[in-house]
């Protein structure tokens, strides 16, 4: 039976049990979401059924396995209407897809390149581009975030005067995993483009959450997580445009991306096999393929409504509350489904335990985001962060549970 | 609210978090260190003025401040602590720590210890160990002349 609105809940087996007494109200959904039944049963149709190693047996088990996994990148490639499945690079994660493409493209860069990139990034698409810049003497440059409580958005102004031809790298993320904002990815990659700049995008928060189109926004590079869009963990992909990665040297080298080797040297297979060194995560690619099946006939563009419709009540119930300080973008602005705030008396720390009491799984800390945070004034926010199975009754007992905790505290 | 919760936030706690004691910086400080938990974003420095003690060859914190912020385990331990090892030597830190270190992570707390005791509730939340023993660390660090310390160095 496909899936359908109507049940959503019935497909995640591990949103039916009670954490501390409390039904378990799970709103972690930035940090992983859950698995449907469905990708959770392509991994033990897979281990039972025909675990075997890809592209090397010509055995009926390892035939089933290399089919079964180069259907998961096809499935990816439709998935974000990539033009070609050797575009699909099979990774670990977000962090690894940036890291590869930061160190090929460290090589290109030299003194005088600029790579630019945001105030708001998560480390992972931060730290890869520091490191590139001082590998090859770019220099690096951020976009500023406006707004005492970054609710401005990216600085666009500025953005036009940061964006010159010597910018060879424009790296950017689609939805703030702390904010909650919501980047104008096409004019970016437009605008990048018209300077020459190779576009990187991180997609960790949005390609489980909206509809995402690589050929529509013209992006070169983009970097996503399977975990987050219902597929498991130790699986993520790296896109690329195909002209861009049959230039790019591999980042590392081994078994199953080699044409021919001799002692002395070695010739690369192109994309994608050539960035897939050694066996591939077999079993989590598949299940990736059936969490696309989920996601798409649930719908993104449906999945991005329900998201944005309870961050707009979110929004509303919380700043209500004594003390509270929203960030990113303004109650009633656009908002992807997350909503991040502290509060003057009472640390996320404490919200957190307060709330796990509730049974309600929150995230509270810095959400990899230091220097953002810095600049807000603030060491860490507490994080509420929605999924197609969220109900506006979870934040109900979300917001009961923070007026709970501000009250012992004295703050409420 | 539940048992173990209660524990957690014990009276003494909640009072040091809301009045911290020896709460800024010392400007008569000769030694500081700054201790920071990286998985959380919680941050402590703490401040000492160091003497000779010279009846024991070593020296003994004459006075002691510590600020940063973090959740209200974190603060309300650094603040006790201050007022715990004012007027003690580094081995009789240390040794405090230790028994410290045992409350939080068994929630047995010996009978001639009082306030320390107020942190047994922290053992049922093993996440929150490294917020209790924050300034703590801090603290050592400075009497050693290190200057900067991150519990995930440490195993609690
Ligand atoms: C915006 C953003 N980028 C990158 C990442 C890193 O993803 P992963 O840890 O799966 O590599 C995350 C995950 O928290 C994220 O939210």
């Amino acid at each position: 039976m496909p899936p359908t609105w109507k049940n959503v809940r019935a497909d995640f087996p591990v949103l039916h049990q009670t954490v501390h007494g409390k039904p378990l109200v799970y709103l972690d959904n930035g940090a992983t979401s859950q698995k449907p039944r469905s990708v959770i049963d392509a991994l033990v149709r897979y281990y039972e059924g025909y675990n075997s190693n890809v592209h090397r047996g010509l055995h009926a088990l390892s035939m089933r396995a290399t089919d079964a996994y180069e259907g998961a990148r096809t499935r990816v490639a439709r998935f974000i209407n990539a033009a070609d499945p050797a575009e699909i690079i099979f990774t670990r994660g977000t962090t690894e897809g940036i890291n590869v493409v930061a160190r090929s493209l460290a090589a290109t860069l030299k003194p005088g390149d600029v790579v630019l990139t945001t105030e708001i990034e998560h480390h992972s698409n931060l730290i890869p581009w520091q490191q590139a810049a001082r590998a090859s003497g770019a220099t690096l440059k951020y976009v500023p975030v406006l707004g005492a409580d970054a609710e401005g958005g990216l600085d666009l102004a500025a953005l036009d005067e940061l964006l010159t031809p010597a910018v060879k790298v424009f790296a950017f993320t689609h939805i703030s995993n702390t904010l909650g904002t919501i980047n104008p990815v096409a004019e970016f990659c437009r605008r990048a483009r018209a300077v020459g700049a190779i576009t990187v995008i991180d997609a960790a928060q949005s390609i489980g959450h909206a509809p995402f189109d690589v050929r529509a926004l013209g992006a070169d590079f983009v970097s996503f997580s399977g975990h987050k869009m219902c597929g498991p963990t130790g699986i993520g992909v790296l896109y690329g445009r195909r002209a861009l990665l049959d230039k790019l040297a591999p980042d590392e080298t081994g078994g199953g991306m080699v044409v021919s080797v001799t002692y002395e040297d070695a010739r690369w297979k192109p994309a994608p096999e050539r960035f897939e060194a050694g066996t591939p995560n077999i079993a989590d690619a598949i299940a990736l393929g059936a969490a696309c099946d989920y996601l798409d006939s649930l719908g993104r563009d449906q999945i991005a409504a329900h998201d944005a419709a309870l961050s707009r009540v979110a929004m509303e119930k919380l700043s209500t509350l004594p003390g509270i300080r929203l960030i990113g973008p303004r109650v009633g602005a656009e908002r992807s489904g997350l909503v991040s705030f502290a509060f003057a008396d009472v640390h996320a720390h404490d919200v957190v335990t307060f709330a796990d009491e509730d049974g309600v799984a929150l995230r509270g800390g810095h959400h990899c985001n230091q220097p953002l945070m810095r600049k807000l004034g603030l060491t860490s926010t507490t994080r509420a962060s929605f999924y197609a199975y969220n109900t506006e009754q979870e934040i109900d007992i979300l917001v009961a549970s923070l007026r709970r905790t501000l009250k012992f505290f004295g703050a409420g | 609210m539940s048992a173990d919760l209660s524990e957690l936030y014990q009276q003494v706690i909640l009072d040091h978090n809301k009045r911290p004691r020896n709460r800024g910086k010392l400007p008569t400080a000769n030694r500081v260190a700054h201790g920071d938990n990286p998985t959380c974003g919680d941050q402590c420095s703490v401040y000492l003025r160091l003497v000779p003690d010279a009846a024991n060859g070593s020296d003994r914190i004459a006075e002691i401040s510590f600020d940063g912020s973090g959740c209200a385990i974190s603060q309300a331990s650094a603040s006790l602590m201050t007022t715990q090892v004012k007027g003690k030597s580094g081995a009789e830190v240390d040794a405090l720590y230790q028994q410290f270190h045992e409350i939080v992570t068994t929630g047995n707390a010996p009978e001639e210890i009082s306030d320390l005791a107020a942190f047994a509730g922290v053992h049922a939340f093993p996440a929150r160990i490294k917020c209790a023993t924050l300034g703590w660390h801090a603290a050592i660090e400075a009497l050693k002349g290190g200057p900067e310390v991150t519990t995930e160095t440490h195993t609690d």
